[in-house]
C-alpha cells in the first residue's frame, strides 16, 4: 500500500508501511496486538525515515489526543501521546503557561516529541523536552503498561525519552510547563558579519538570554562567510508589552491568533507596533508563533523542493576547536553551492537528558536543508559527517535519512545499553538501517 | 446562554471537538454513549478544560424504550437543559450490506430512526420548559443519493427532511432546531478512506459546529465549502445523475 500520508515530512526515503492501524481510544489498546515490525506514526513531521516502517504496521496515533490531567496551580499536564503541541498551547497558552522546550515547529505530537527528545532554542537554560518529562505510560508487546518516570522503571524511562519509538508504544505523557506572563515575545535581533563573530555574539547571548538561535548565510565566501542574523529573546512581561503598545506605529505583520488571546492580549493586541526594517540591532515584541514558528505559517514550504524531496542535515560539534571545525565544514558547505536558504546554526548547553539515545550535546549545532539531487547530495553529506566524526560531534536521527552504521554507532555509545530495552517487536525503517 | 449540554453520541470525534469549547465555557454536561472507558476519557479530557460537571451513562441507539430516560435523568442530575445535542451514527460500506436486508434497516435504525426518536423525546422535553436547543448531526450525504452511499445517504435525509418539519413547528414556541451537515471528515468512522483535499479535520468542523450552535443557525454545512459542492451535486438532472458513477 503505497499510502503517500505515511511519508516523512521531507518525502525522502519513500518507504511504505504494509498496513495501518488507526488507534482512536486508550481502550483500543486494551487488546492491541502487536506483531512484530510495528511502529507508532504522529504527523510525520521528522525528516528521513525514524517515522518510516517498511513492509511492517504503522499505528497511526494522532487521535490518542486527549487531555488526561492539568494541574493548574503547578503548571503539570498530563496527556495522550496524539495530541499535538499546537492543541496543548491552545489550552495552557490562555491560562499562563507554555510549553517547556518546543522545536521549530508545533504540529508534532507530544508522542514525537518524547521519541526524538526534541530541542529548542532554550537547550542552553532549559535541556531537551524529555528532561521536562515526569512521566510516561509505555505499552509494551507484552501487552502490559509500563508506568516509567524518574524513579519507576527508570531504565526504560531513559530509553524511551529519544528512543526513536523503539521501545514500545507510548499511551500517554506527563510534563511540566513553565508560567508565562504573556503570549508575546520580547526579541532582539542582531546582524553579524561572519563566524567569528557568532562566536562572541553567542557566548555574550546566552548568559543574557533563555531563547538564542541564528539564521546563517551558508552561500557567502570568503570574509563573510557565515554571515548571519542572531536572534535572542525571552518571553515579554507585561509592562513590556504595554509600553510597547503605546509607540503605536503601523501594523502587526503576524497578527497572533484569536485562540491564543487572553484578557490581557485583548486590551493591547491592536496597538502593538512591530519594526519589520533590520538595522545592525532591532528589538521587538512579537507574539510567540512567528518567533517560534515561522515556518509554520508558509504553509506547504517543504514541496518548493520538489517531488524528490530534500534532506536535512543537523550535526553538533563539541567545544573544543569549535570555530576552527565549524570554518572548515562551511567551507565544504559553500564551495559545493548546493546549501539552501534554512540554515540554523544554534548552541547547545550543559544540560544532561535523561535519554539513553538523546541527540544534544554541549557544543554548537548545525542545521541545513539540501534539495536531493541524488549521489551528489549524498557525498557531499557523508564527507561533512567525516568531519563531524573525526571531531567527536554526532549526527540528530530525527533528521537523518542516510548516516552509515558505522557512524551512528560512534555517535550513540549507549546503543547497546538501548538495545536492551527495546522492544522486539517495534522498528523502523532508520533501525533496521543502523542497528 | 448555553450551560446544560445532553450528548447523545458523545464518543464521536464530532461531537467530542464540538464540546471541548462548551468545556472552557464552565457547562455542565450529561454525556450518554455506549462504551463507559470511553466516555470516561472524555469526561477527563472535558473536566481538564474547564467543565463544570460531567456525569455519563451508557444507551445502545437502538433502545428507543430507555431515550425518554436518559433525558429525565440528565435534567435531575444536571439541571434544566438547554442543548440536546445528538451525534452519534455508523457509517456502513453500502456495497457491503446493500443484499442484507437485516442489516440495511438495522443501519437505518442507527442513522435516523433512534435520531427521530431522540428528537422527540427532545422536543417534547423543551416545549414544557418553554425553551431550549435541539442540534442534530445530519450529513451531506442526505442531499442526493448516489450509489456508493445510499443507505447512509437516505438515512441522513429522512433526518434532515425531519429536522426542517420540526423546527417550522417548534419555531413559533421559540426552541431551536439545528440542522449540522458535514462533509468529508478526517474521523476513525472514515478510516478506511483515502485521504483528499476536501477532509476537514475533526477540530476545525468541531469549532465550526460550535460557532453555529451559539449563534443559533438553522442549518449549517460544516465546512462551508460543501454548500457549493452539494448545489452542484443537487442541480445535476436526474437523467443524467442516474449515469453517473457516484
Amino acid at each position: 500500500m503505497n499510502n503517500i500520508n505515511y511519508l516523512s515530512f521531507n518525502k525522502y526515503p519513500k518507504l511504505y508501511p504494509q498496513s495501518i492501524i488507526t488507534l482512536g481510544w486508550l481502550t483500543d489498546l486494551d487488546n492491541l496486538r502487536i506483531n512484530p515490525l510495528s511502529l507508532c506514526y504522529g504527523m510525520g513531521k521528522s525528516y528521513g525515515d525514524v517515522c518510516l516502517n517498511e513492509g511492517g504496521t504503522i499505528f497511526d496515533i494522532t487521535n490518542l489526543n486527549h487531555i488526561i490531567d492539568f494541574d493548574e496551580k503547578n503548571g503539570i499536564i498530563k496527556c495522550e501521546a496524539g495530541i499535538t503541541l499546537d492543541k496543548i498551547l491552545e489550552f495552557v497558552v490562555p491560562k499562563g503557561w507554555f510549553l517547556p522546550v518546543t522545536p521549530g515547529t508545533k504540529f508534532i505530537t507530544l508522542g514525537g516529541a518524547v521519541a526524538n527528545d526534541v530541542h529548542g532554542k532554550n537547550h542552553h537554560t532549559a535541556g531537551t523536552f524529555g528532561s521536562h518529562v515526569t512521566e510516561i505510560e509505555l505499552l509494551r508487546s507484552d501487552n502490559i503498561t509500563y508506568k516509567c518516570t524518574k524513579n519507576e522503571n527508570r531504565e526504560l524511562f531513559c530509553a524511551t525519552i529519544g528512543g526513536l519509538g523503539l521501545t514500545g508504544l507510548i499511551k500517554s505523557v506527563e510534563f511540566g510547563l513553565i508560567p508565562i506572563e504573556t503570549p508575546f515575545m520580547y526579541v532582539e535581533n542582531i546582524k553579524f558579519d561572519n563566524l567569528d563573530a557568532f562566536f562572541d555574539l553567542n557566548e555574550e547571548s546566552e548568559k543574557l538570554f533563555p531563547y538564542t538561535v541564528s539564521w546563517v548565510d551558508c552561500t557567502t565566501k570568503g570574509k563573510k562567510m557565515g554571515r548571519g542574523i542572531y536572534m535572542r529573546g525571552r518571553h515579554a512581561t507585561k509592562s513590556e508589552v504595554n509600553k510597547s503598545f503605546e509607540m503605536k506605529e503601523g501594523a502587526i505583520p503576524f497578527p497572533i491568533e484569536a485562540r491564543f488571546i487572553n484578557n490581557f492580549t485583548v486590551k493591547t493586541f491592536n496597538k502593538l507596533y512591530y519594526s519589520k526594517q533590520l538595522s545592525k540591532i532591532s528589538t521587538q515584541i512579537v507574539p510567540f508563533e512567528p518567533y517560534f514558528y515561522p515556518l509554520d505559517m508558509i504553509n506547504g514550504w517543504e514541496k518548493a523542493y520538489g517531488k524528490n524531496g530534500f534532506l536535512q542535515h543537523q550535526f553538533v560539534l563539541p567545544y573544543d576547536n569549535c570555530k576552527k571545525n565549524m570554518q572548515q565544514i562551511f567551507e565544504i558547505i559553500v564551495n559545493s553551492g548546493m546549501s539552501s536558504f534554512l540554515t540554523v546554526l544554534k548552541s547547545f548547553g550543559d544540560a544532561k537528558s535523561p535519554g539513553m539515545l538523546s541527540f544534544p550535546k554541549k557544543g554548537i549545532t548545525l542545521a541545513i536543508d539540501y534539495r536531493m539531487e541524488g549521489n551528489k547530495t549524498l557525498e557531499l553529506l557523508n564527507k561533512i559527517d567525516k568531519l563531524v566524526s573525526k571531531n567527536n560531534g554526532r549526527l540528530y536521527p530525527g533528521k537523518d535519512a542516510r548516516m552509515s552504521r558505522e557512524h551512528f554507532h560512534q555517535f550513540y555509545p549507549n546503543f547497546g545499553e538501548f538495545q536492551s530495552y527495546k522492544d522486539s517487536n517495534f522498528s523502523s525503517s532508520f533501525y533496521r538501517r543502523i542497528k | 446562554m448555553i450551560r446544560n449540554i445532553y450528548v447523545f453520541g458523545a464518543t464521536s470525534k464530532i461531537a467530542e471537538e464540538t464540546i471541548k469549547h462548551f468545556a472552557k465555557e464552565s457547562a455542565n454536561f450529561y454525556l450518554v454513549g455506549r462504551d463507559i472507558d470511553k466516555l470516561g476519557i472524555v469526561s477527563k479530557d472535558l473536566l481538564a478544560r474547564g467543565a463544570n460537571k460531567v456525569e455519563l451513562e451508557t444507551c445502545n441507539a437502538l433502545d428507543w424504550e430507555k431515550h425518554p430516560a436518559t433525558v429525565d435523568k440528565a435534567d435531575n442530575s444536571i439541571g434544566q437543559l438547554d442543548l440536546i445535542f445528538i451525534a452519534h451514527g455508523t457509517l456502513p460500506v453500502n456495497e457491503d450490506i446493500r443484499n442484507n436486508q437485516m442489516k440495511v434497516i438495522e443501519e437505518f435504525n442507527i442513522n435516523c430512526t433512534s435520531i427521530i426518536s431522540l428528537c422527540t423525546v427532545a422536543s417534547d422535553y423543551f416545549e414544557k420548559k418553554g425553551k431550549g436547543t435541539i442540534a442534530v448531526i445530519s450529513s451531506v450525504a442526505g442531499e442526493r443519493g448516489r450509489q456508493s452511499n445510499f443507505i447512509y445517504g437516505s438515512a441522513k435525509g429522512g433526518v434532515t427532511k425531519y429536522l426542517e418539519g420540526l423546527r417550522n413547528r417548534l419555531f413559533e414556541k421559540g426552541i431551536k432546531v439545528i440542522t449540522i451537515k458535514p462533509g468529508m471528515v478526517d474521523t476513525p468512522m472514515t478510516k478506511d478512506f483515502k485521504k483528499g483535499l476536501l477532509f476537514a479535520s475533526p477540530s476545525r468542523v468541531g469549532k465550526e459546529i460550535y460557532k453555529g450552535i451559539k449563534i443559533g443557525r438553522d442549518v449549517m454545512y460544516v465546512p462551508g465549502y460543501w454548500k457549493i459542492i452539494m448545489g452542484i451535486i443537487k442541480s445535476i438532472p436526474e437523467s443524467i445523475f442516474k449515469k453517473l458513477k457516484l
